[in-house]
């Protein structure tokens, strides 16, 4: 399905402010992987995404997906297949069109429509309203109503909607709910959990949420220092408990878990 | 007040000036630029359209006024999103070379007039009779389908980019959108808007002129925040609306002035009313937000000295 190969990306080459932020990483995602990622600030995270996406072109390694090399197609060839969202509500939605228009934007934009000039029909509107009724928001009946009146749980639900509406062979959410207060955070999550098994999609989530980090998918990774530090799954996963995963981090990267929202995150639970 | 031939002469004008308020309601409010090459646009739509005309082709005046209007916009277009001029800049440097080229497609003579020349008017008239309401049927006939075609297409993949890229370009980027091709069609569609509107209006009044599309920006501007204020859609989210509001926008203020010349304005201060209005509409909502304050503000402390004298 996925697969990095060495990927290599230092930022600022020759200058003080050089930093390595992807270093040597390979990582093999199987169809219907679900992995979560967590790690402290400037781990590396989102450069990884990054290189996925195609925001830049790593130094070293190879990006495949579904069998075909993608290092060096531009990222709005990739963004058809990859879809993507942010930590800000704000950003993955059109505040002054309606929440119909978002929908028909995402879908006639990722799906086999090649015409500049293709329109939705009116079977893919009550598609729409379907898969909108799934989310239990109550949109369905808002339709017609622009996207800037909704909360930022709405948005980030109808985001993921507009993420999924044409299946993606790969999902990349990057702490997603971290901007939603706690109880959308879990709709919203409680959300993606589903919509992920449902599709069966191949997805992975960056989170600093430890019990999240377990609990979601079928694979935990964490980072350091652009390094993929630890990779788990199957049953040695399951047995996992929070400070099992802090320790088995400080072991493999030799320092402890220095994110105060992570470490924050273990009380909670 | 209003004869019969005031009604119809503003119906008319408001029709044809209304495609440059569609223009600008496509650049202004949907790509969130103010596209200043409007001006020399519709200068452009006037020329192509009247020197077709006398060359004996007034339809296909419209349609080569509307790929010229295009040319323009398309020009501004590439100014700002390949060659990083800042918009406003870029629709003045296009706007100051068609005036050039305006002179140039008029034969460098600063007017054609069309009065012995078969105009698609005439041909209309000729047809329909004198005593029809030829003028307003065609003029309301191309407005309308602007009207339709513009909102159809709004609704396509290209119109919809073309929307959430002036509602959120970051979005759209992320979504790997090409900002920079969303931002030309727009630009190209809005400004042959323009320069159809000089088209058909050169050839209403059987001339043109080299000064026509002066200040055309601020009327079209003020023609489409008084509709906007009046039908009440700035916060409404349907395009039919939006698109009616222009519409409607356009015909009143040509009310306004009809009812200026009626009430013996001289004629030489029109543009100054004209400024007059378009600083009072597009100052409205601030005056109303500032008058809302200062009436909640004169409120609530009413609301406060009575509960003091109360307790004193």
């Amino acid at each position: 399905m996925l697969y990095l190969k060495n990927v290599t990306k230092t930022f600022n080459p020759g200058t003080v402010n050089e930093k390595l932020a992807l270093n040597n990483i390979s990582l093999h995602l199987a169809p219907g992987d679900f992995a979560t990622i967590v790690g402290s600030n400037g781990a590396g995270k989102s450069t990884l995404f990054n290189a996925i996406t195609g925001d830049f072109i790593p130094d070293a390694g190879t990006v495949t997906l579904n069998g075909r090399d993608i290092t060096l197609i531009p990222d709005y060839r990739r963004a058809k297949v990859i879809g993507r969202m942010f930590q800000d509500p704000l950003r993955g939605t059109a505040p002054g069109m309606t929440i119909e228009e978002n929908l028909a934007l995402a879908y006639l934009r990722a799906s086999g429509h090649t015409s500049p000039l293709s329109r939705i029909t009116a079977r893919e509107r009550a598609q729409f309203a379907e898969r909108l009724a799934e989310l239990g928001l109550g949109l369905e009946d808002r339709m017609k109503q622009p996207v800037g009146l909704l909360s930022g749980g709405q948005r980030q639900a109808l985001t993921l909607l507009m993420a999924t509406v044409v299946t993606p062979k790969l999902l990349l959410l990057d702490e997603h709910t971290a901007a939603l207060d706690p109880a959308t955070a879990d709709k919203v999550l409680a959300l993606t959990r589903r919509i992920v098994a449902e599709h069966k999609l191949t997805c992975l989530m960056i989170t600093h949420n430890m019990h999240d980090a377990l609990s979601f998918g079928n694979r935990t990774l964490m980072m350091d220092s652009g390094r993929i530090v630890l990779d788990v799954a199957g049953t040695e996963r399951e047995k996992m408990t929070v400070d099992d995963l802090l320790d088995r981090f400080a072991e493999s990267a030799g320092h402890a878990l220095d994110n105060d929202r992570i470490l924050l995150s273990r009380e909670e639970g | 007040m209003f004869t019969p031939a005031v009604v119809f002469n503003a119906l008319e004008l408001g029709c044809i000036y209304s495609l440059v308020a569609l223009a600008l309601f496509l650049s202004f409010r949907v790509l969130n630029i103010a596209d200043l090459t409007t001006n020399g646009a519709f200068t452009l739509g006037c020329a192509v359209s009247a020197t077709a005309a006398v060359a004996g082709h007034p339809f296909l005046g419209f349609f080569l006024a509307m790929a010229a209007g295009a040319a323009a916009g398309g020009i501004t277009a590439l100014l700002q999103t390949r060659m990083g001029v800042p918009s406003i800049l870029a629709g003045i440097i296009t706007d100051t070379g068609l005036y050039t080229v305006n002179l140039a497609v008029m034969g460098f003579s600063s007017n054609v007039s069309m009065l012995k020349t078969a105009t698609a008017f005439t041909l209309l008239r000729d047809v329909m009779g004198e005593q029809s309401p030829y003028k307003l049927l065609l003029a309301g006939a191309v407005t309308l389908l602007a009207c339709v075609l513009l909102i159809a297409f709004l609704g396509t993949r290209l119109g919809l980019s073309i929307r959430a890229t002036g509602d959120n370009p970051d979005m759209v980027r992320a979504s790997s959108i090409n900002t920079a091709f969303t931002i030309m069609v727009g630009l190209c569609i809005s400004n042959s808007l323009t320069a159809l509107s000089g088209a058909v209006l050169a050839q209403y009044q059987r001339s043109a002129d080299i000064n026509l599309g002066n200040s055309m920006v601020v009327i079209g501007l003020a023609s489409l925040i008084i509709g906007e204020t009046i039908l009440g859609t700035a916060h409404r989210s349907s395009i039919w609306l939006k698109a009616a509001a222009a519409v409607a926008g356009s015909v009143i203020y040509r009310f306004i002035i009809a009812l200026a010349l009626r009430a013996h304005v001289p004629a030489e201060s029109l543009k100054l009313i004209s400024a007059v209005i378009v600083a009072l509409a597009i100052a409205a909502p601030a005056l109303k937000a500032h008058y809302d304050f200062r009436r909640a503000r004169a409120k609530a402390q009413a609301a406060l000295e009575k509960a003091e004298g109360g307790r004193g």
